[in-house]
């Protein structure tokens, strides 16, 4: 059986990689690229650990095949710093001690930069509503969901 | 070694909210997790499991799977050493080696769906998975036992036929692996001396930790007999030990490297995969890599026990509890060891009871082994209690708060657990939350509020740090226990508080096996307890030898030396110039060389955290569906470090709760196997089930922590569940006793003609 | 005439868990002399032979409530209450 070939754009760098047909994104990234940054919390897109974005557009990796990105672009939380300067979101994440173990944090802060992206100015509601595909078993929520509103507010501060 | 708690007024960093040193590493994905691992040359590892919950093995043939291509080694119960029967202490779960072999891979029988058989290593996951398929095993199948009233019927099936030893008395074997009694008094006869008494049963499900990281190793066992293991886990030498001695290797040959850890909760305090990834490593003699699917974690790991409670207290007209008895039967799991004891110990705990008694019962079932859940065994019996205890108040028409304030447990007082209690925060909790608005805001119709209270002990046990000073000045702290929740930060602040210098001066690293003494587990609510008291002290020492050099360097008697805000001064000689930390550092290759001291020892004057919780619902009469709308947690940290970690541990602990009142529950099918081994069907609370979790912190210190530190990780889970089933009595007229309320069973309760 | 040190005269009040009534009668509380855990442990031993097997299993004490893991060194004051307790941990 003979592997396939992808060529794609990953954090703003173009990377061809070969997989096997069965192989989901998420283990592509991981296993082959080693961009460990990405996390798998259920293989079954309950969780939303594996969040990434492709072409703009939230997924979760563990339910996509590698093979489907040939061509497209992925986003994972270890572009959304730009060099040592951080994304608003994680510094406030970091800020608001909006983690505890950390594992889910790359999943929240891909989900939350997602909703931003289309809501600069989300409700308490609409954050909680958006990130109900992502699990975090240690904060309870409460400061993951002050973070993504202080930084949605510095951002768009920063628009202004 | 009695150290006296630090004046607030000369408090620096304690007390304020710094960036966490590992924060930058962990939002921008560069933090290495269990599985973040690989090794040139790795294998993947999977594990095969048992379809059935009770079997004898009668073979295994593993013939056509190792001939498969790209499989390089197999595993079974076999393949590891018989183990002498020896006591272990894992969590609040007390085992045995010889079982915990024997959970890790299956001897001769299976106990429970989804329990190992067999392992196999092979050059991808997908042949490693393959070849599972190819591994023949002949069951013999057995009848099976899925709950604790069951498992004690006279003609039940026995999960263990020789087991027999309970009490530490030879008896007939039975599915009753351990039994515990504790109290002081006569309730049976204080009870006539009541005015009302209340006797109720409760029921909880088995739920599970539900941490986000599934189990995953990697493990390297070289030619020379050296072993390397690369692991997410509560303990590196937890882990150690107990793949040492399952393997029979000695400790020096074994080095665990912590990798960031995805959440624990008690589940990750035991071994499942890492002395299999080692087994398969010697035989394979490459690296070994294995990753558990949510799945394996679901059916094979965690749960806390399921439980049967009934709880019995008498009260006088004027509201004085009179007597508490309580029977509690927790479901063990196909080996010994539940929560029950501790289940014991806390159940009566936040009271002051004349007369008190608590029976506990340790159930084996044909289910997986429980596992230890943050406050093991406290959350559910604190739902019977608590529910008692709001019956009662309602009975006797005296506000909630004022009932527990008359009867709250306080310095002096014995507890019903046995010894008398040293200064404790719980009176001062019980007033914040009666003080607070939450406690009168008004409720609109379908709405509820339910108070409830809880407590847990502080683990000392075993920690060790070491300080050192580096060459410009700044400080290197190597603790021994993994970082859950922010722990490197506390230590930091308590090192740069001893010093007088900055938090960011202060690196703080988690050792591993081979670079800091030993430390218990992350668990017991103890680092920052424990291991901060182990820093401390470490600091003190290098304090002293700081002045010490300086001494040196001025020639002065090094009693005249005094350390203050990062530097080592003379007072009473202002001719002398002050020198600093990074100047001490520099030349102390002239004077005796690096400069760094370590600390150890078993932690005493740990102290207890109780906790308060105020809890409003909504029912949907329609549905049955409960909201929790508002939610405010007061509990008594002693003196927080850093209280945003301090306020995360609370307002975790407590959306763990609100999950295990209203939706978390294993549900079984009649043969034993899990049905809902997913977080699609296990549901645990998402951002849009919950509001804001107001944390409270309560500061009473503990006199005998220099920081005043009270271990504050567990207590937080132990009142949800009460305060959540005492709103929805208010909002509904229904006293629930039987875990989740669900919307079908609240539906029901609400309408049984529906 | 010699005096002897306070000391002996002093008794710490020891509590045993109840699941150890058959093993002493019934007596559950005892009164004895001893500076340490281990010494105590002896005592009760000499008074209820067997005793010293069965609390080996017991990992913990709370001496006047501070609550000790493996304790038997542990000093113990002149007029102390030391209970045997279930060893506690956590999750």
């Amino acid at each position: 059986m003979s592997k396939r070939h992808v060529t794609t754009t990953i954090d703003g760098e173009s990377r061809e990689f070969l997989c096997e047909d069965e192989q989901t994104l998420l283990d592509v990234l991981r296993d082959v690229l080693m961009k460990t940054g990405t996390k798998e919390g259920c293989g079954t897109g309950d969780c939303g650990a594996c969040s990434v974005m492709l072409d703009s557009r939230l997924v979760c990796s563990c339910l996509m095949l590698a093979a489907e990105a040939e061509g497209r672009v992925i986003e994972t939380v270890e572009g959304m710093a730009e060099g040592d300067r951080l994304h608003p979101l994680q510094q406030h994440f970091l800020e608001e001690a909006a983690l505890q173990c950390g594992v889910c944090t790359p999943g929240f802060l891909v989900a939350a930069q997602a909703l931003l992206a289309r809501n600069p100015d989300p409700s308490e509601r609409e954050v909680r509503f958006w990130l109900a595909g992502n699990l975090c078993r240690c904060t309870g929520y409460d400061k993951i969901i002050r973070a993504v509103l202080a930084a949605a507010a510095e951002m768009r501060g920063a628009d202004a | 070694m009695t150290q006296k708690t630090r004046d607030d007024q000369t408090l620096k960093w304690v007390g304020t909210r710094p960036i966490r040193p590992d924060g930058v590493e962990k939002v921008t994905g560069r933090a290495r997790y269990g599985a973040d691992f690989a090794r040139p040359d790795m294998l993947w590892a999977k594990v095969l499991r048992s379809p059935h919950a009770h079997a004898r093995i009668r073979s295994i043939d593993v013939r056509e799977a190792l001939a498969l291509d790209g499989v390089k080694a197999i595993v079974t119960g076999d393949d590891l050493p018989e183990i002498a029967s020896e006591q272990a202490f894992v969590g609040e779960e007390p085992t045995d080696y010889r079982m915990m072999s024997q959970n890790v891979l299956a001897r001769g029988k299976v106990g429970y769906v989804g329990h190992a058989i067999a392992a196999v290593a092979a050059t991808t996951s997908a042949v490693a998975e393959e070849a599972l398929g190819l591994i023949e095993v002949d069951y013999e199948i057995l009848p099976h036992v899925l709950d604790a009233v069951s498992a004690i019927a006279p003609d039940a099936p026995l999960v263990h036929d020789d087991l027999c030893d309970r009490k530490g008395e030879k008896k007939a074997p039975s599915n009753i692996a351990n039994e515990v009694e504790m109290g002081h008094g006569d309730p049976e006869a204080a009870f006539a001396s009541a005015d009302f008494v209340i006797d109720r049963s409760f029921t909880t499900q088995a739920v599970h930790q539900g941490y986000i990281e599934p189990h995953a190793c990697l493990a390297e066992a070289g030619p020379d007999g050296q072993v390397t293991i690369w692991c997410s886990s509560q303990g590196q030498f937890m882990i150690r030990g107990y793949t040492a001695k399952l393997l029979g290797l000695d400790l020096a040959q074994v080095r665990v490297v912590p990798a960031e850890i995805g959440g624990g909760f008690g589940g990750k305090t035991t071994v499942y995969l890492e002395p299999l990834a080692v087994a398969l490593s010697q035989r394979s003699g490459r690296p070994v890599k294995m990753v558990m699917s949510r799945e394996e974690v679901f059916r094979a790991t965690g749960p806390a026990s399921a439980s049967r409670i009934r709880v019995k207290i008498g009260a006088t007209r004027a509201g004085n509890f009179v007597a508490g008895e309580a029977w509690l039967d927790y479901e063990a799991g196909a080996f010994p060891g539940s929560s029950v004891a501790a289940g014991s110990m806390t159940i009566f705990a936040p009271y002051a009871f004349e007369h008190a008694r608590s029976h506990g019962r340790d159930i084996l079932v044909n289910k997986p082994k429980s596992a230890a859940y943050r406050a093991p065994g406290a959350p559910m019996a604190a739902f019977a209690v608590e529910s008692v205890v709001d019956d009662l108040a309602r009975q006797l028409e005296i506000d909630p708060i004022d009932l527990r304030l008359q009867n709250a447990a306080q310095e002096g007082v014995q507890s019903s657990f046995g010894p008398r209690y040293k200064r404790i925060g719980f009176v001062e909790t019980l007033e914040a939350a009666q003080a607070h608005p939450h406690y009168d805001a008004p409720l609109k119709a379908n709405q509820g509020r339910g108070v409830a209270a809880g407590m847990w002990f502080n683990a000392g046990l075993q920690s060790s740090a070491a300080v050192m000073v580096n060459a410009d000045g700044s400080i290197s702290v190597i603790s021994g226990n993994p970082d859950i929740g922010g722990s490197r930060a506390s230590l930091a602040m308590m090192a740069a508080e001893e010093f007088g210098i900055a938090y960011e001066k202060v690196g703080v690293r988690i050792g591993d096996t081979a670079s800091v003494g030993y430390n218990d587990v992350t668990g017991g609510s103890r680092v920052t307890l424990a291991t901060g008291k182990m820093v401390v002290e470490a600091s003190r020492q290098v304090i002293a030898q700081l002045c010490e050099r300086a001494a040196k360097v001025w020639d002065v008697d090094v009693e005249r030396v005094q350390w203050a805000d990062g530097k080592a001064t003379v007072p009473d000689d202002d001719t002398i110039k002050p020198l600093g930390l990074a100047e001490i550092a520099t030349g102390a290759g002239r004077t005796g060389g690096p400069i760094q001291a370590s600390a150890s020892g078993s932690v005493r004057g740990v102290g207890m955290s109780f906790a308060v919780h105020l809890c409003d619902v909504e029912v949907d009469p329609e549905t049955g569906k409960v909201d929790v709308i508002r939610y405010t947690a007061f509990q008594d940290a002693g003196r927080a470090i850093h209280p945003s970690y301090v306020e995360g541990q609370i307002q975790g602990g407590a959306v763990q709760g609100i999950g295990w009142a209203l939706n978390e529950a294993y549900v079984f099918d009649e043969s034993g196997r899990l049905e809902n081994p997913g977080f699609l069907d296990y549901r645990m609370p998402v951002a849009s089930d919950l509001p804001m979790i107001d944390a409270v912190i309560i500061e009473v210190a503990n006199p005998d922590h220099p920081y005043g530190v009270r271990g504050v990780g567990e207590a937080p889970i132990v009142p949800p569940i009460p305060a959540v089933a005492n709103a929805v009595r208010a909002a509904t007229g229904v006293r629930f006793s039987d875990l989740p309320l669900s919307p079908p069973r609240v539906l029901d309760a609400l309408d049984p003609a529906s | 005439m010699t005096r002897l040190p306070e000391r002996l005269f002093s008794l710490a009040r020891v509590f045993l868990p109840r699941s150890l009534a058959p093993y002493t009668g019934g007596v559950l509380e005892v009164e004895l002399p001893g500076e340490t855990i281990r010494a105590l442990i002896a005592g009760l031993e000499a008074a209820y032979p067997g005793l010293a097997e069965k609390l080996s299993g017991q990992l913990a004490v709370a001496i006047d409530g501070d609550i000790v893991a493996d304790p038997y060194l542990e000093v113990v004051g002149a007029t102390s209450e030391v209970h045997f307790l279930p060893p506690v941990g956590g999750g």
